[in-house]
């Protein structure tokens, strides 16, 4: 017998961005599972955003999670790229 | 890193990757920004910079010890409020110049990080003119001061970061190696993520920016020569070399270095220079300093004597000048290692040299210039335009100031318009990538988006055509002193030259020039160009086939124009509107040039083309231009009545080729399309009957209509592959022009119908359209099909009964060519094809192995063209026939 474990989703509040991700990082529990991170109100990312991001995927990477973003617009995944952040996470349309 | 470089520490390089992570982040976030939001940060930056620019200069002084205070609070200010007036209306962001005539838009893309190396001698000043360049282009810097100005150069980044990031500009925007090694910077030049080093410094610094393999900006030395030539306003000049020169204790690299003065104002000039407070230095002093402030071993000036007054240098070189002296100055005799202070000197020490001449003193300039001041800056002071320019020719400078100071004026916006720097690219003779004034362009990558933009088309056609039975009768409406007429034995003999003779206005003077019924060559044209300088021709008339009205064109061209140079003006060209050869538009002579054709098919009676032999060379030239087209053209059926059935049918199929080639050429456009159809429709309708029943006077009529209708096509559409096929197998094997197209045309139609393996660029198409305008021509000719395909099937079949119904071969080989004597000819026949200019106007860019596949078609013969792929199966056509 197999269990599915539905994927834990978190819209990314636009105003908030950084204390949003910082938040998220705080609910990351120890063991894997997936994690999808809404980026649909997501409009222009700052650099603290940046790093908050930077610091979830490593806590992902250290836990078995894996985070998907869903929602982001062509400009935000242009800034992920120039960051080198793109490739550590997976993208939903 | 460099190769000695001694390794850095895992702390070291964990410092320096944090360095670089914080401003890629930073210029990540940064490119988000809009216009609006950086010029919301540029201008409390600009402010903050002008407040503090005081404060810098202070700090730069005294931890420097190195120029004067006041000259550096100016620098500061002239680097954020001229620099500002420079950039704040200039669009650094998305969009940043648009050219709608040309359909091109310019569009900025920040580099990311930049590396930034500043001097020692502009500490400050450089960093707030790189810190306001950054933030107008969104880019992220990391700056690495000289280590002798790190106090003064970070606290200027520091001011410049906190006004940056509290008016919205990312954290980690800028930021200052805390202390630094070269192999921190080597590190940091290296870096993948850095994407642009700007090395504002010494030679050392510069060439370590260009060696990293780095996109770099980089500033060579300077050496500026200044010549101050006899006619110049002298009190002027001697105050602008004062202030350039003592500015800042001489620091800025523009400063001057050698001033060549003419003889007859030496004199004046330097007591001119006395009375302003400079201490002339007699022949032992200048050999004192020299030995003083030049590294002897080096031949480079001492470090301890940068950005010093020159009273203190006075001191050093043991030179007693009085109080308040600001400028030194150094008599010398040549330029070199023997003249220690012929080279850059960055403190107020100058060289002079006195000239005997103007030349003598453009000489010494170069040398000067030559002397490790390559691509830098050079001064000329006259009122002598042509010294100006002989100067301005002479020296190799980014900068070539003219009747101003050296040093500002090389810094732009202060004497002249030039833009505002504190950074000089100094060209490829400085070991740059660039001579201008380093400015908010080098700091962007410029996206250029063009637009796809047709290019110009045309459609060229002889001032007046006349045809019909008996148009020769119009020759009355040109009334002429002396009119020769060209033709060819057996026209004059039938009695043709007769007719056109009595057509003529009474009064006019007619001479007969008869040249052999063939190709022209170059002793013809010759003999035809005497004829018209004899009789001081105002009118020529070419009567005959192709190769007279050819003849004619060209003796008209050298008659008019006796310097035309056929062979280069023979040379090969792909657009005729950007030729490099231009036809002559200087005439000795003008001459009206009728043309009466009396064959239906080449219409060179309507085209700009003309073709002769080069006996000697054994080739044949092709001339290509609107000025050959004759002015005149008549298209009297009566003149080809009595065209023999072989002429009839060749010259017939030459004319169906035409048609073709046009209707399909990448060339084509309504304007052709319409005469190419015509024509196509007039030639399957009336070349049989005219073939059938030469004495069918409507036939003969139409046909020769026809011909001038598609010759109009493709005087301005040109034709195609059939052609370049033709023209190779006609000559290799002795093929009159019209039958070898004749062999070649159900194959090439069946090779432009299918889909390409290379498409011919071409702006002009919007799609790939030869096989719809096959098939528009197969609906036009009533073939009937439903698809197109089908269409270009029955238009194929359509052509290939034409041509059984004309009697011509079925195939290459029916004309006794063997086999292996064709395989022998092949690569001949395929290169000369290739060479030939027909094809690049096909729709179809042939491949060699394809012209050579088309050759073997054409040898096995009709209905055993090789079925391709057709190019859109099974469509309707509903399309425009024009494209």
């Amino acid at each position: 017998m197999t269990t599915t474990i539905a994927p834990v989703c978190f819209a990314i509040d636009g105003e908030r961005v950084t204390q949003a991700l910082q938040s998220v990082r705080e609910k990351l529990d120890s063991g894997s599972g997936e994690l999808i991170l809404d980026f649909s109100a997501v409009h222009r990312i700052a650099p603290g955003a940046l790093r908050a991001l930077e610091a979830l995927a490593r806590v992902a990477d250290e836990n078995s999670f894996k985070i998907a973003l869903r929602g982001v617009n062509v400009e935000i995944y242009k800034v992920l790229k120039l960051a080198q952040l793109a490739g550590r996470f997976s993208f939903l349309s | 890193m460099p190769e000695n470089a001694a390794p850095l520490s895992e702390e070291r390089i964990a410092y320096l990757e944090g360095l670089v992570s914080q401003a890629r982040t930073a210029a990540a976030a940064f490119s988000q920004c809009t216009q609006e939001d950086v010029d919301r940060i540029v201008k409390p930056m600009v402010i903050a910079g002008l407040k503090q620019a005081q404060y810098l200069a202070r700090l730069a002084v005294e931890e420097t010890h190195i120029g004067v205070l006041e000259d550096k609070a100016l620098k500061n200010m002239v680097a954020t409020e001229f620099v500002y007036n420079y950039v704040k209306d200039k669009r650094t962001v998305g969009v940043i110049r648009e050219y709608p005539e040309r359909g091109l838009i310019e569009l900025a893309e920040p580099i990311g990080v930049i590396f930034s190396l500043t001097p020692i001698t502009n500490p400050t000043s450089t960093v707030l003119f790189k810190c306001i360049m950054a933030i107008k282009t969104r880019n992220a810097v990391i700056f690495s001061p000289h280590p002798s100005s790190w106090h003064c150069c970070s606290e200027a980044v520091r001011i410049m970061y906190e006004t940056a990031v509290k008016h919205g500009a990312p954290e980690g925007v800028f930021t200052c190696l805390e202390s630094h090694t070269l192999e921190d910077n080597a590190y940091l030049m290296h870096h993948k993520d850095v994407g642009l080093i700007d090395a504002t410094g010494g030679p050392g610094a510069v060439k370590a920016a260009y060696s990293s393999g780095k996109p770099a900006l980089g500033v060579g030395p300077g050496n500026t020569p200044v010549y101050l030539e006899k006619t110049a306003d002298l009190d002027m000049a001697v105050v602008d070399i004062i202030t350039s020169k003592t500015f800042d204790n001489g620091t800025i690299c523009a400063s001057e270095q050698t001033v060549v003065i003419d003889d007859e104002i030496y004199d004046r000039v330097l007591k001119k220079f006395a009375d302003l407070g400079t201490h002339i230095c007699n022949e032992k002093e200048t050999a004192q300093l020299g030995r003083t402030v030049i590294d002897p071993a080096t031949g480079f000036m001492q470090p301890m004597a940068v950005g010093q007054k020159a009273a203190d240098i006075a001191r050093f070189a043991g030179i007693s000048v009085k109080p308040g002296t600001k400028l030194l100055i150094a008599p010398i005799k040549g330029v070199g290692r023997e003249y220690p202070l012929s080279v850059e000197k960055l403190f107020p020490v100058l060289a002079v040299y006195r000239a005997k001449s103007a030349d003598e003193a453009l000489k010494v300039c170069v040398d000067v210039n030559r002397a490790g001041g390559l691509g830098h800056t050079a001064v000329v002071f006259s009122n002598n335009q042509e010294i100006i320019h002989r100067f301005g020719d002479v020296i190799n400078a980014g900068r070539i100031i003219v009747n101003s100071p050296g040093s500002i004026g090389a810094l732009g916006g202060v004497y002249n318009d030039m833009v505002p720097t504190f950074s000089f690219g100094c060209g490829t003779g400085g070991g740059n990538s660039t001579t201008d004034n380093i400015n908010v362009y080098h700091y962007l990558n410029i996206k250029r988006m063009a637009r796809r933009t047709p290019a110009h088309m045309w459609f060229r056609v002889p001032n007046q055509i006349y045809f019909n039975m008996n148009a020769v009768e119009n020759l009355r409406n040109f009334p002429s002193r002396s009119t020769v007429i060209i033709s060819n034995p057996p026209l004059e003999q039938i009695g043709h030259v007769d007719i056109v003779r009595r057509s003529l206005p009474p009064q006019t003077q007619v001479r007969v020039t008869i040249i052999p019924d063939a190709e022209p060559d170059i002793k013809i044209i010759a003999q035809g160009v005497e004829a018209l300088n004899f009789y001081k021709a105002d009118q020529i008339i070419a009567l005959g086939g192709g190769s007279v009205i050819d003849a004619a064109k060209i003796m008209k061209l050298k008659y008019e124009s006796p310097q035309a140079d056929l062979e280069e003006l023979a040379a090969p060209f792909l657009d005729i509107r950007k030729r490099v050869v231009q036809y002559p538009t200087e005439k000795v002579n003008h001459s009206r040039l009728i043309a009466i054709s009396t064959t239906s098919g080449t219409g060179s009676e309507v085209t700009p083309f003309a073709v002769m032999t080069d006996k000697e060379r054994g080739i044949k030239v092709t001339l290509a231009d609107y000025s050959l087209t004759p002015d005149v053209a008549i298209v009297d059926p009566q003149f080809v009545m009595s065209m023999p059935k072989g002429l009839t049918v060749d010259t017939g199929i030459d004319c169906l080729t035409h048609a073709l080639e046009a209707g399909v050429s990448i060339y084509a456009s309504p304007y052709t399309d319409s005469n190419a159809v015509q024509a196509v429709r007039l030639v399957f309708k009336y070349l049989p009957e005219a073939y059938e029943n030469p004495g069918d006077e409507e036939a003969r009529t139409m046909m020769h209509n026809a011909a001038c209708i598609a010759a109009i096509a493709f005087s301005n559409a040109s034709v195609g592959v059939n052609h370049a096929l033709a023209h190779s197998f006609g000559a290799r094997f002795g093929v009159a022009h019209g039958r070898a197209n004749a062999l070649m045309l159900p194959h090439v139609i069946a090779y432009n119908a299918a889909v390409p393996t290379k498409f011919m660029p071409s702006p002009n198409q919007r799609a790939y359209v030869a096989h719809k305008k096959y098939a528009m021509m197969a609906d036009l000719l009533g073939l009937g099909g439903h698809t197109v395909e089908e269409k270009v099937q029955k238009l194929i079949a359509a052509t290939e009964q034409l041509l059984d119904r004309l009697g011509v071969p079925r195939s290459i080989a029916e004309l006794g060519i063997s086999k292996e004597d064709f395989e022998r000819a092949m690569p001949e026949l395929t290169k000369n094809a290739f060479d030939d200019p027909s094809w690049r106007s096909n729709p179809r860019m042939p491949l060699i192995t394809e012209l050579a596949e088309l050759y073997w078609s054409a040898y096995r013969g009709r209905g055993t063209a090789k079925k391709e792929e057709p190019a859109v199966p099974k469509q309707q056509v509903k399309e425009e026939l024009c494209v």
